[in-house]
């Protein structure tokens, strides 16, 4: 790293000047429990650190009359520590609860975890699945986009130079709409999914669901919103054959690899029974409301 | 490569330092402030020995930079006594052996310190889990949480006179 820089602005305006204008790679610095891991290890060699958690507003949870703004460089913790937005979308708080240990909690962001672009990433398919879309700042401008169209493979994302996401904005549910994130790991800490699943249902007054989203993630390149399997359950209560439905379409969603966390036949059978599961907890969440 | 002039507090003292964009906080503790308390393990988050606390939150010092360190205010385990007063996680370390080769002891005394000051009657699945992210090869972790549940006792009933 022979001209690496470390700059701390904290305005956006200055951040996307700062990005936009390094001759060579810039990366965008929240929690880094990434990007320094891999500043370490030599697979990412930048020339300019940008660390965007100076910039008012970029940690932090707001609630507003109809959505949720999350600040991009927010970390676990204050996720965690937010009642409303827990209550609201337990899932999105399970996910981002599931990533590393406290120390890493007190630092990763819902933004890096993002941009890291992991299949695996566990606080991605319940974004994706309660419909939450990124604030992107960039030299051309600000844009939106949904979460799903950030991810385009593994350590890829559709950001171009210059751009960083600096705030999410998660709607806020509907009457009877609930939603869980289920991972698989062998065992019960400090893993990496073999498959996670998010399910978002919304349910009418006899609790038939009217609404569903279901997001697997680590079976494919990038998360997979599964509409096949959302079908499963729009229309149905939750009973045997809607539960079999979902658990076969999500299987048939899946486009994983054989790796060491697991096998192409196992992670498309774990997917079907973390749909199953996740879809039961979130029903019964949607129905208490 | 220009050095970054950083003005943070450690330990309760205002400290300021000059640091390359590279260097970890860990780096800087160790290397340039010879606060060697903190120990580099696995160097990427995962084993815990570099665990500091980051206003209010514990954090791996390998996995912040030096230069993020600006303002804030850090607590290694240099500060968790009090002069020559063992914090009760010190000293229940030291009733229960909960260490051997004393390498990661650092990161769980700090660790184990933050948890204590956040929730004073944790369970031992609570222990447990907050201290996932510190790896011990010696002595196995049952030692380590007995002497947290115990010095958490200690504090309640200190606490309470």
């Amino acid at each position: 790293m022979p001209n690496l820089s470390f700059t701390a602005p904290t305005t956006v305006d200055e951040a996307v000047r700062m990005l936009a204008g390094s001759a060579g790679l810039a990366k965008p610095l929240s929690g880094g429990t990434d990007l320094l891991v891999q500043l370490r290890s030599g697979r990412m060699r930048p020339e300019a650190i940008v660390d965007i958690k100076r910039i008012p507003g970029l940690i932090g949870i707001r609630e507003e009359a109809s959505e949720y703004v999350i600040g991009a460089a927010t970390p676990g913790v204050m996720l965690s520590a937010h009642e409303g937005l827990e209550h609201a979308w337990p899932g999105i708080v399970e996910g981002a609860d599931l990533i590393g240990s406290q120390q890493i909690q007190g630092r990763a962001s819902l933004a890096g975890n993002l941009c890291n672009a992991s299949p695996a990433a566990d606080s991605v398919p319940a974004m994706i699945a309660a419909h939450a879309t990124c604030v992107i700042a960039g030299p051309t401008g600000r844009r939106t986009a949904p979460v799903e169209a950030i991810v385009t493979g593994p350590g890829r994302t559709s950001l171009a130079k210059g751009e960083f996401i600096i705030e999410f904005h998660v709607p806020k549910p509907k009457p009877h709409q609930c939603d869980a994130y289920l991972r698989f790991i062998p065992r019960t800490e400090m893993d990496i999914a073999v498959v996670g699943c998010a399910v978002n249902v919304t349910l009418d007054a006899q609790g038939v669901c009217s609404d569903a989203r279901v997001v697997l993630g680590a079976v494919a390149p990038t998360q997979i919103v599964c509409d096949e399997a959302a079908k499963a359950l729009i229309g149905h209560r939750l009973d045997e054959p809607t539960l079999a439905a979902l658990d076969a379409a999500a299987g048939r969603a899946c486009n994983p690899i054989t790796d060491k966390r697991g096998t192409i036949e196992y992670r498309i059978k774990v997917a079907g029974v973390l749909a199953r599961r996740a879809a039961q907890i979130a029903f019964e969440r949607a129905g208490a409301r | 490569m220009a050095k970054t002039h950083v003005s943070t507090v450690i330990n309760g003292e205002p400290v300021e330092f000059l640091c390359e964009p590279q260097q970890t906080l860990l780096d800087v503790l160790r290397d340039e402030l010879n606060l060697t308390g903190s120990k580099e393990g696995c160097s990427s988050g995962d084993c815990g020995a570099c665990t500091v606390i980051c206003d209010g939150n514990i954090t791996c010092s390998c996995l912040m930079l030096g230069a993020e360190a600006e303002g804030r205010s850090i607590t290694t385990v240099e500060g968790i006594a009090q002069g020559d007063h063992l914090h009760p996680v010190q000293q229940k370390f030291l009733e229960h052996a909960a260490l051997q080769c004393g390498f990661c002891t650092p990161g769980f005394i700090v660790a184990a310190k933050a948890l204590l000051d956040e929730n004073k009657n944790p369970t031992e699945e609570e222990t447990r889990y907050w201290l996932a992210g510190n790896l011990c090869r010696c002595t196995g972790y049952d030692k380590i949480i007995r002497a947290v549940l115990d010095a958490a006792a200690v504090m309640r009933a200190e606490a309470a006179e």
